[in-house]
């Protein structure tokens, strides 16, 4: 990453939330997370969404080439229920201090 | 009779149900005009000789029987092709880039490589974009469009961005260390002449119309409240 030009603050993707992992009353299933994403509020809506990428940062103590965060990366799954959440898969499964927290939605692969 | 007309034939012995014909054998050996070629030709049907096929070279009996069977690998016949582009993207459509460097620069499209790339430019002088080449998946198409016709892309390939390969020669320990540090850095004069001969062109085409500078100028970013599955680019 350049770090001459530090100006402009440009948001290119989405925010979301990561709201748990995919479950029913008394067994969770890991693999698959489960992400509200803003402004998305019907089964429709996710459509757009469908295959485009997501990332989960955080902070770690110990620098790892050369900066304290780090990434996991995923991507959008499918549509869970009528209202608008979305199933995601990350390449290894998100930890369960991520729940709540914020992912980022962006808007690659992109298909317009 | 007309040359190249005729009717459909139809069935000499149609079925009565399936199995049955309608005519027996000795019935279709008259309609069939067996008896007339016979007569035409003296008594006996005619015939004709056997060609005598070349005797095949004597092969000697192989030494090797392999033990089992070679499968043969299944016939393969896709073509490679570039990726198909968008019908959105045309050349001269502005697009917006979503990653690397200069993500949310909004920079002009020319034309797709081989390899199925995109190739791209700022105008440099506009905002800071090279002659690049750019994925597909990574671009948003506007519906605005810049005359491109004064610009002459013919001459970049991909062969054009990739990377220079150096020719190894110092090994001696002293020219070691100094000679790594010389080519890195700086741009060849003719990369930087061809950026300037593509976006000459392309700027007077762009200053023709009306904000498109301060727009091509501008990133573009997401505000609050915008949801990118409402908007139309």
């Amino acid at each position: 990453m350049v770090k001459g030009r530090e100006g402009e603050r440009i948001r290119l993707y989405t925010r979301g939330t990561v709201l748990g992992y995919k479950r029913s009353k008394s067994n969770q299933y890991p693999n698959t997370s489960l992400v509200q994403i803003e402004g998305v509020n019907t089964k429709e809506e996710v459509a757009w969404y469908a295959g485009k990428k997501m990332a989960y940062i955080y902070k770690a103590k110990v620098k790892k080439n050369g900066s304290h965060y780090r990434c996991i990366w995923g991507k959008v799954t499918r549509p869970h229920g009528n209202t608008g959440i979305v199933r995601a898969k990350f390449k290894s499964n998100l930890p369960p201090k991520s729940m709540g927290a914020r992912v980022r939605v962006f808007m690659y692969p992109s298909n317009i | 009779m007309a040359p190249q007309q005729r009717k459909p034939h139809v069935c000499r012995n149609p079925d009565l149900i399936r199995g049955v014909g309608k005519y027996s054998r000795s019935k279709m050996y008259h309609k069939r005009g067996l008896w007339a070629i016979k007569a035409k030709n003296g008594g006996a049907f005619p015939k004709h000789e056997k060609k005598v096929a070349d005797a095949a070279p004597a092969v000697k009996p192989p030494k090797f029987y392999p033990a089992d069977d070679v499968k043969k690998p299944l016939v393969n016949k896709r073509k490679a092709r570039p990726t198909k582009l968008r019908a959105s993207i045309t050349p001269g459509t502005v697009l917006i880039i979503l990653a690397g460097r200069f993500k949310g620069k909004r920079v002009v499209f020319l034309k797709q490589l081989t390899s199925g790339l995109l190739l791209v430019t700022g105008p440099f002088k506009i905002n800071g974009v090279p002659l690049r080449r750019v994925n597909q998946s990574y671009v948003i198409a506007t519906s605005t469009k810049v005359d491109i016709s004064g610009v002459d892309a013919q001459k970049f390939d991909d062969k054009y961005f990739g990377k220079k390969v150096e020719k190894k020669k110092t090994k001696s320990e002293g020219e070691f260390f100094e000679a790594e540090k010389e080519e890195k850095n700086t741009l060849p004069q003719d990369k930087k002449d061809d950026q300037k001969s593509v976006d000459a062109a392309l700027i007077k085409s762009i200053e023709s119309v009306p904000d498109l500078k301060s727009y091509l100028g501008a990133r573009f970013s997401l505000k609050a409240g915008m949801k990118p599955h409402e908007l139309v680019f």
